[in-house]
C-alpha cells in the first residue's frame, strides 16, 4: 500500500483527504484488512484496554524465572513519590511505567508489543502518565495509538521493526519515534511535527545494536524501554517547540534500516556481542542454562 | 500492512517471536492434526533451541497445541494443564537443513491413531510461517482462513475442491498444490478470503479421492 512506504506520502494522503492522520491511518488499514472502521476502532481499545491491564498486573515481588528481572518499577515507584526524585513526578511515572512494563513481559504476563514484545513498555509509559496529567479521554488516546501504528508501518516497510534484522534501533528505536508521533499528536501538534519528532527519536538511537544477556529479553532491554521513553518525551518536546530535524523523516528511517544491514550478526539478537558477551553475562548464561 | 501487528499482538511475554509465535506454531499443529493430541514429539532448531527455554518456547508451543491462544494467562502453566488433559510430550533439539532459526518440527498423534509431521517457523512479530507438513514442502501463514486438503495425486481433485468453494461462493487468495511423488499423495493448500463452514469441509472431505481436509481460522481473527 503506497500510503504508508513514506511519511511524505501518508501526511500528503491526510492532507489531500483533509481528515487527520489517525483517521487516514485507521480507514486505510481497514480497507486493506477487509474489516470495518469501527471493527478496526474496537480492536485498537481493546490493545489500550491490555495495555493497562498489563501495568495493573504487575508484582512488585515477583521476578522472571532467570532471576535477572524484577521489583525495580516499585523501587523507581518510591523514589519518585519520596519526593525527592530530580525529575519529579511526571519523570517518574515514565521511568517506572517503562520498567514495570517491561518487568512484566519478562514475567510472562500478558503485554501488548507495540511494536514487539521486547520494547513493550516505550509507547504505554508515555502515553499513560501523559493521559493522567492532562486528563486525555481513551477516545483519544486510542488515536493516539492509530498516529503510532501509522508512523511504524512506515518504519516497517521501509526499514525494519526487527532486533535480528536490525538491532535494537528498530525495536526501541522504532518504539521511541511511534511514541514521539503520538506524544505531539495529543499535544495539539500538527503532521508536520509529529515527522520531527519521530525522525528526532529515531536518529537519537541510531546504531543501537540488540545484545540480550544469555538471549533473553532482560537485559538490557527492560532498561533500554525507559531510554526510549525518556527519548520519546524529549523528541515530542523538542519538535512542539518549533524544532525541525535536518534530515526528513524518511532518509532517517532508510539510513536507520542501512545501519542495521551493517550490523554483524553478533549485535542482531544473538546474544553473542555487546553486553552479552562480557564475563559477567557469559557467566550467568553457563549458570542459568548450565 | 497489519497494523494490529504494530500495535499488537495481545500476548503473553517476553517475546513475539519465541513465544507467541511459538504458540501460534502450536495452535496451528493442533488444527492441521484436526482434534486433540494425545502425544506430542516436538524437535526445536536454532535459535529456538538455544534461547527457547529462557522465553518460555517450549510452553508456549504446548499452550497452543492444547488450543490456546497467545494472550492466554494459562501459558505459562500449560505444562501442568497437559498433564491434567492427558498430553504427553517431550522436547528434543534437532538441526532442521535449510530451516529459519526459529524453526519446530512437531509430531502429533491423537487417540483416533490420526497423525501429523509438521515444520513451522515464527517469523519475528509473533508471524508464523508452515513451511512442511507431512514431509511435503509448502508455506502458509495462518493469517488468512486456510483449507488443507490431502488427496490422491491424480485429475481433476484440484478442480473438484475449487468447484465446491465456488458454488458457496469462498473467494480463493491464494493455491499451492505439492506432492510427495507422482501418482502419490498430494497437498493443497488453499487460502480463502472468508471462512470456511464445518457442512463445506465435510462436503470436501467425501470427495472421492480426497483422504483428509483441514481448516485453520484466520489467527488474528481468532485472536482479535
Amino acid at each position: 500500500m503506497a500510503i504508508f512506504d513514506s511519511v511524505a506520502e501518508l501526511i500528503a494522503y491526510c492532507k489531500e483527504a483533509s481528515e487527520p492522520l489517525w483517521e487516514t491511518v485507521m480507514r486505510s488499514s481497514a480497507r486493506e484488512c477487509g474489516i470495518s472502521t469501527e471493527e478496526s476502532w474496537s480492536r485498537m481499545g481493546l490493545r489500550l484496554a491490555a495495555m493497562r491491564e498489563a501495568d495493573k498486573s504487575y508484582d512488585p515481588s515477583q521476578h522472571s524465572r532467570s532471576g535477572l528481572t524484577g521489583g525495580d518499577g516499585e523501587k523507581m515507584r518510591r523514589y519518585y513519590e519520596s519526593g525527592q526524585s530530580i525529575g519529579g513526578e511526571f519523570m517518574g511515572q515514565i521511568i517506572a511505567g517503562a520498567l514495570r512494563m517491561g518487568e512484566c513481559n519478562a514475567c510472562m504476563h500478558c503485554i501488548v508489543a507495540a511494536p514487539t514484545a521486547g520494547s513493550c513498555g516505550v509507547i504505554p509509559a508515555v502515553l499513560l502518565p501523559y493521559a493522567e496529567k492532562f486528563n486525555v479521554p481513551d477516545e483519544e488516546l486510542i488515536k493516539a495509538l492509530y498516529v503510532t501504528a501509522g508512523f511504524g508501518a512506515v518504519i516497517a516497510t521501509r526499514a525494519s521493526i526487527s532486533g535480528a534484522e536490525a538491532g535494537c534501533q528498530a525495536e526501541v528505536g522504532s518504539a521511541a519515534a511511534m511514541a514521539a508521533a503520538a506524544l505531539v499528536f495529543l499535544h495539539g501538534g500538527d503532521e508536520e511535527q509529529m515527522a520531527n519528532a519521530c525522525a528526532i527519536a529515531l536518529k537519537n538511537m541510531m546504531g543501537l545494536i540488540c545484545d540480550p544477556v544469555a538471549g533473553l529479553v532482560e537485559v538490557p532491554c527492560v532498561k533500554r524501554n525507559v531510554a526510549g521513553a525518556m527519548n520519546a518525551f524529549s523528541a515530542a518536546e523538542m519538535a512542539l517547540a518549533g524544532i525541525t530535524s535536518r534530515i526528513p523523516v524518511d532518509e532517517v528511517i532508510d539510513a536507520m534500516q542501512i545501519v542495521g544491514e551493517m550490523m554483524p550478526g553478533s549485535l542482531r539478537e544473538t546474544g553473542l556481542g555487546g553486553v552479552a558477551a562480557t564475563p559477567t553475562a557469559i557467566k550467568f548464561k553457563e549458570d542459568f542454562f548450565g | 500492512m497489519d497494523i494490529f501487528d504494530l500495535i499488537g499482538p495481545i500476548m503473553v511475554g517476553p517475546s513475539s517471536s519465541h513465544t507467541a509465535g511459538a504458540v501460534r506454531i502450536g495452535h496451528a499443529a493442533r488444527k492441521l492434526l484436526g482434534e486433540a493430541p494425545a502425544e506430542a514429539k516436538i524437535y526445536l532448531h536454532g535459535s529456538f533451541a538455544a534461547t527457547g527455554r529462557g522465553h518460555g518456547t517450549d510452553r508456549a508451543i504446548i499452550a497452543g497445541l492444547l488450543g490456546m491462544a497467545p494472550n492466554d494467562q494459562r501459558i505459562p502453566d500449560s505444562f501442568d494443564i497437559a498433564a491434567e488433559q492427558g498430553l504427553k510430550f517431550s522436547f528434543g533439539e534437532k538441526n532442521l537443513r535449510n530451516a529459519h532459526p526459529n524453526s519446530a518440527l512437531i509430531e502429533l498423534k491423537a487417540k483416533s491413531g490420526n497423525k501429523i509431521s509438521m515444520i513451522a517457523a515464527s517469523i519475528g512479530g509473533g508471524r508464523i510461517q508452515v513451511r512442511n507438513l507431512n514431509g511435503m514442502a509448502l508455506c502458509f501463514s495462518a493469517e488468512q482462513p486456510t483449507l488443507i486438503v490431502k488427496n490422491a495425486d491424480r485429475p481433476g481433485s484440484v478442480a473438484d475442491v475449487s468447484r465446491t468453494l465456488a458454488e458457496l461462493g469462498i473467494n480463493i487468495a491464494t493455491f499451492q498444490v505439492s506432492r510427495d511423488s507422482r501418482g502419490g499423495e498430494a497437498i493443497m493448500v488453499i487460502e480463502c478470503d472468508d471462512t470456511v463452514k464445518p457442512e463445506t469441509i465435510e462436503k470436501i472431505r467425501r470427495t472421492p479421492g480426497i483422504l483428509s481436509a483441514a481448516f485453520i481460522d484466520s489467527n488474528r481473527e481468532v485472536e482479535n
